[in-house]
């Protein structure tokens, strides 16, 4: 019995940390199309964030100028994108697919630089600094049996996530620009008439988003990866994240959810002691999403679709 | 709610007539080549119902626009309290205190009417329920009345225009623009509405109005103000203008405006349909046991305010739309199941000319030529397609309904509407239906286009077509169909002779009542 | 705002209605080379002397003819997929799983080239084309059933399906598929004679069928029926339904042939170039070749150039990294930089930008 519960205790733990940076891509991903543009980006700005974010890192050994780091190289990336399709009304399928290849190719050119210029011929972090990305124990509550070890023994992304997941939901729903924002991602043109001012809350939901996914993208490099740069780190995760969106129907609460369930699934292999090829273990997450992605499109609802107003540029002289 | 004393808040300009509410000066806007607006004079008064009148095209829309801030003149003096002003968005209309009620409504469907209200506006803490409140005082001092948690995507058309006003009114506008607001309205509504404005001019608000309706223009305006092709025509007193006289200056040249109902000898039933049901998205039902008949030689009009079921009626006919019961019998064939395709396949020949022209029947990206193509290139033989006939028909088409294009390869939608539904049109009708269904086919047209059309659809019933044709503006309706039949709800409230249909009566019908109680009721 | 008499702001924007063509191609144009200036600074940037980097990059592409035959070869496979790509974008049907359906072609067709490797050249590798074909086509068949049918967001869909793909291909060479004879490493043995496809002029015969395909996608494209419904279907949805065409079915026959191409690819990669079966066979082509199809405008001629383009700058790419230790991941940097630019000069073709004059203007 305690057995178990133990073995079920560490499956959440490690669900929870493989979770955190599709947590993040799905949050800065439900911004961005709340403000009415889908951006296909967010697996090459989770890379712009990963590789600014461990260079950072690298550099100074600091945990707090790696986060700001990446936070930046995300947000600039979103900054390129929004550039191009609030102001220039580029095509948002292609521009975001462009950020991605831009963002992929960004990161690994970097990192492969370091590595070639590194005498040991590997980027890694310091051990100070890996030190200082280690768990923080919440105080009382991560000495709850079981319970403590699944959601209170974790690193400091992990709480800054559910924070900024609840803050999210809170943001959208309870609050005046929230209202604002969803208007705009919905009806550019009645926002608009409105007097609400669509591009300043497009740029700057698109650039939070796109900071959100530089987060995501640094802890991969951070934590996932233990602190050593690693070709092609992202892999895929980024274009969960934008399929998480669905799955979470546009849900900042509901995004903590689905993080998880994918987290579980792309560490499922390790805890399953099922003799199945690793390759089928690792495709699993990308399969469910194909599946969750047919099955929320069987079953539409009105209020909980994608906001009107994504994939569309909107031109206020446009007659 | 923001306080209504808001504009003029500029010191060190020169204050010029400060009793008018606006007063706009050589104002001039181009769109790419096509110029909208021409040094455009224009005065509204505080306490003053103002009727800005000209045809589809002329200007009217962008104008006010100017006036709302989307967009942005290319030249000219806009005041407003007789102060200089620079409008770069909506947000600085609405602190100048103008409030535009759009044609097509700027609302957002999955918010509230309470959210859609305050959308934009400072929060000041207030909690929903003081909204609530804030809300409802304002629409029972005008008379208007609200649900304020019921979802916009949940309301009738004339709901929705109550929630853009109530915006309008929350935002303590006292300039007010409203665009052809009576459109989607019945003659009933459009009363009440008439009766809120003469309401507001009472508590000084300035008001202007957006029609090409000329008794609307009687019986609301204190003047007018005409737009032709841009320019500014003249500015009259209502009291000493006419009909006539605003026909003419509205058009440029002395029109008739009387459409012809020839009287053609009925050609037998050709459409009969029955006990017709659709479900829309939500499974509601859009159409609700629909019967009537359509005969050979005869117009039959629609009426109904939008969204009673005519798009359903005419895409359940066209094989575009789901059944969920009863029939729709051509010579005893059963149209109901089949789709476009299989009709054409069975030798029904059928036209549908959609309410949007651009939305459905044309691709606004491909040329006449392509868009000819459109109707016959399933009946080419081989797996190419062969683009000589199209173009040889675009070329007649061209000649026959004096089409302007640059060329017949130019993307339709540069084309003027008129243009585009004179392409539409003549392709259906070079198809020789013996079915025309026209869904709005004047909407968004000039006067000459719409007469042209009025005359091609005659023709066709001349012919022996039966037509059927969805309209909005029912004087047009009495005048030009044999019958009418009135929808609501999705629901045949009526069909009446056109020869002893009133706009009342049809006004009411479109509310629900019977045919005979709007006929005791209208006497 | 009740500033001053000028009413004109600083920069208008106005829709264009057209624009000659000449002119939007030198947009383009130039698009590209303040691109390339970009990239230039970027590497000055990072203490490399760009001329120098770019000069390297054209002498490794196309400097000699080794090199210039190993550019065609990368130039093939993308020339290849993006005219697959074009079918279903003209179609706005957002294929971005060429990668996956590229790796399903490249299945089936080593299933014979393992299995069957004793049947006549000719016959083999008619088999190996036409299962390639068929499997990349019914990989694309599947998220086009379910957008024709629900509606499934495609974009998305057809991107897990790379994944899944790709790692079908990991789990064949780690299972199944194993070469025994690779002493425990996971690897798929290398195809015989028979199934690897015979070079013409130093290069494996898929620039023919390249080139074959540029004329008959243009051709489908310009005069067939089917070419004319998929853009119909493509413009307006609605207008296609109107006119009766079935547009379930066109969804579906567009994106069968869109990703047969696309299988067709990985067909030839994995006979003509790889001689085996790898799980890098697509190696990133599938999301190159959208570049390429949108910098072409969807038209096959442009797409014959682009895809050479970008194999010399992939090429160029390699070499770089040999001669000045620079990585090859440049060359999606500088991709990217180049449809950055392109996207953005697009607004300059569809829109016309209007300074002020100098002082009011006030006729």
């Amino acid at each position: 019995m305690n057995e178990a519960l133990s073995y079920v205790s560490s499956f959440i733990y490690a669900a929870v940390l493989a979770g955190t940076p599709l947590l993040f891509g799905t949050l800065g991903e439900i911004i961005t199309e709340k403000a009415g543009n889908l951006n296909l980006g967010v697996e090459g700005m989770m890379y712009m964030g990963a590789i600014m974010g461990f260079y950072a890192g690298y550099v100074t050994g600091s945990v707090a100028l790696s986060l700001i780091a990446a936070l930046a190289a995300g947000a600039l990336g979103a900054l390129i994108y929004a550039f191009l399709t609030v102001t220039l009304k580029a095509n948002q399928n292609v521009t975001g697919l462009t950020l991605t290849i831009f963002g992929g190719g960004f990161a690994n050119f970097i990192g492969e630089n370091l590595i070639l210029n590194s005498p040991t011929k590997s980027a890694v972090l310091s051990d100070a600094m890996k030190a200082n990305l280690k768990s923080i124990n919440i105080p009382l509550l991560s000495d709850i049996p079981y319970i403590g070890r699944m959601f209170f023994q974790h690193n400091i992304f992990v709480y800054l996530g559910i924070v900024l997941a609840i803050a999210a939901g809170w943001y959208l729903h309870h609050t005046r620009k929230g209202l604002n924002l969803r208007a705009v991602g919905e009806n550019p043109g009645a926002a608009d008439a409105a007097g609400i001012n669509v591009t300043l809350y497009k740029y700057v939901h698109i650039l939070a988003g796109g900071g959100l996914c530089g987060l995501g993208g640094a802890y991969i490099a951070l934590i996932t990866c233990a602190g050593t740069w690693t070709y092609n780190c992202v892999n895929g995760q980024g274009w969960i994240a934008v399929a998480l969106v669905i799955f979470a129907s546009w849900s900042p609460y509901k995004a903590i959810l689905g993080s998880l369930v994918f987290g579980a699934l792309s560490i499922l292999r390790l805890y399953i002691p099922l003799n199945i090829p690793t390759a089928l273990f690792s495709m699993l997450p990308f399969l469910v999403t194909a599946v969750v992605l047919v099955v929320s499109s069987v079953r539409m609802s009105k209020e909980k679709a994608q906001p009107k107003g994504c994939g569309v540029n909107y031109f206020r002289e446009e007659r | 709610m923001q306080n209504a004393k808001k504009w003029g808040s500029d010191v060190d300009q020169p204050v010029k007539q400060p009793n008018l509410a606006i007063e706009l000066k050589g104002l001039t806007k181009t769109f790419g080549e096509v110029i909208a607006n021409k040094d455009i004079d224009l005065t509204l008064k505080h306490g003053e119902i103002l009727a800005l009148l000209g045809e589809n095209g002329s200007g009217k829309t962008t104008l006010m626009n100017m006036l709302s801030g989307l967009y942005r003149p290319d030249s000219g003096e806009i005041y407003v309290g007789g102060r200089l002003v620079d409008i770069r968005s909506p947000h600085d209309a609405i602190a100048l205190g103008i409030g535009m009620i759009h044609q097509h409504f700027k609302l957002v469907d999955v918010l509230s009417v309470r959210d859609n209200i305050v959308l934009g506006t400072k929060s000041g803490g207030k909690s929903r329920a003081q909204l609530t409140a804030e809300i409802v005082e304002i629409s029972e001092r005008f008379g208007l009345s609200v649900e304020p948690d019921r979802k916009i995507y949940s309301l009738s058309v004339g709901e929705k225009q109550t929630v853009e006003i109530l915006k309008v009114l929350y935002r303590g506008a006292r300039i007010l623009i409203l665009d052809e607001p009576t459109a989607v309205l019945t003659p009933q509504e459009t009363e009440r509405l008439f009766e809120i404005l003469r309401k507001m001019k009472q508590q000084g608000c300035a008001v202007i109005i957006i029609t090409h309706k000329l008794n609307e223009v009687l019986s609301i305006s204190d003047r007018v103000t005409i737009l032709r092709k841009g320019h500014t025509i003249e500015t009259v007193q209502t009291a000493q203008a006419t009909m006539r006289s605003l026909t003419e200056a509205m058009v440029g040249q002395s029109v008739d405006l009387s459409i012809h109902r020839p009287e053609i000898e009925d050609a037998g039933r050709i459409l009969d349909v029955h006990h017709l049901t659709v479900l829309n998205e939500e499974n509601v039902k859009a159409l609700n046991d629909v019967s009537f008949e359509l005969h050979g030689g005869e117009i039959l009009g629609v009426a109904g305010v939008a969204g009673s079921g005519q798009k359903e009626l005419c895409e359940a006919i066209a094989g575009l739309q789901t059944v969920a019961g009863g029939a729709i019998l051509h010579n005893d064939i059963n149209l109901v199941g089949l789709t476009p395709r299989q009709i054409i396949k069975r030798g029904i020949s059928m036209s549908f000319i959609p309410e949007d022209r651009l939305g459905m029947g044309l691709v606004g990206s491909m040329g006449m030529v392509d868009n000819l193509l459109l109707k016959e290139y399933q009946n080419q033989p081989g797996i190419f397609v062969d683009r000589k006939p199209p173009r040889k028909l675009a070329k007649e088409l061209i000649e026959r309904l004096s089409i302007v294009t640059p060329d017949v390869m130019t993307p339709v939608k540069q084309l003027s509407g008129g243009n585009v539904q004179k392409v539409l049109l003549g392709r259906e009708i070079a198809s020789n239906p013996r079915i025309l269904i026209t869904a709005y086919p004047v909407r968004g047209l000039d006067i000459n286009s719409s007469m042209t059309i009025y005359r091609l659809i005659n023709e066709q019933k001349a012919k022996g077509v039966g037509v059927l044709f969805i309209g909005e503006d029912l004087d047009v309706l009495i005048e030009l169909c044999d019958r009418i039949m009135v929808l609501c709800g999705g629901k045949v409230t009526g069909i009446v002779n056109a020869k002893e249909a009133t706009k009342e009566m049809l006004g009411l019908m479109m509310t629900g009542s019977s045919r005979e109680e709007a006929l005791s009721h209208a006497r | 705002m009740h500033a001053k008499a000028n009413h004109q702001p600083l920069v208008r924007v106005v829709k264009r209605v057209g624009i000659p063509r000449a002119r939007a191609i030198v947009y383009r144009i130039l698009a590209v080379v303040l691109a390339l200036v970009t990239g230039g600074i970027f590497l000055w940037a990072l203490g490399q002397n760009p001329f120098t980097v770019y000069a390297t990059m054209a002498q490794g592409a196309v400097g000699t003819t080794i090199a210039l035959k190993e550019t065609v070869k990368i130039a093939i496979p993308l020339c290849i997929t993006s005219l697959g790509i074009t079918l279903a974008f003209k179609m706005r049907f957002w294929n971005i799983g060429a990668e996956g359906q590229i790796c399903l072609g490249a299945i089936a067709a080593s299933y014979f080239a393992l299995f069957h490797s004793d049947w006549p050249q000719p016959v083999l590798l008619t088999a190996m084309a036409v299962a390639g074909i068929l499997a990349g086509g019914l990989w694309g068949v599947i998220p086009a059933v379910f957008k024709a049918r629900f509606g499934t967001n495609e974009t998305l869909l057809t991107l897990m399906l790379n994944y899944v793909a790709s790692y079908i291909i990991q789990f064949l060479r780690e299972g199944p598929w194993k070469d025994p004879g690779a002493m425990g490493f996971p690897k798929i043995a290398m195809f015989d004679k028979a199934a690897r496809m015979p070079t013409v002029l130093g290069v494996h015969a898929g620039w023919i069928i390249a080139l074959v395909l540029v004329a008959l996608v243009f051709i489908y494209l310009k005069f067939t029926k089917q070419g004319y419904e998929l853009s119909v279907v493509g413009e307006n949805e609605n207008t296609a339904r109107y006119a009766g065409m079935d547009v379930r079915k066109i969804i579906v026959r567009t994106m069968f042939l869109s990703a047969a191409i696309c299988g067709l690819a990985g067909m030839l990669q994995a006979s003509g170039a790889d001689k085996t079966l790898t799980d890098t066979v697509a190696g990133g082509v599938g999301f190159t070749a959208i570049t390429v199809a949108w910098l072409s405008q969807l038209n096959p001629f442009a797409i014959l150039l682009v895809s050479f383009l970008f194999g010399c700058l992939e090429k160029g790419s390699g070499t770089i990294q040999s001669l000045l230790n620079i990585s090859p991941s440049a060359a999606e940097v500088l991709q990217g930089v180049i449809l950055f630019f392109v996207l953005g000069s697009e607004f300059f073709i569809g829109f016309r930008v209007i300074w002020r004059k100098g002082g009011a203007v006030n006729e």
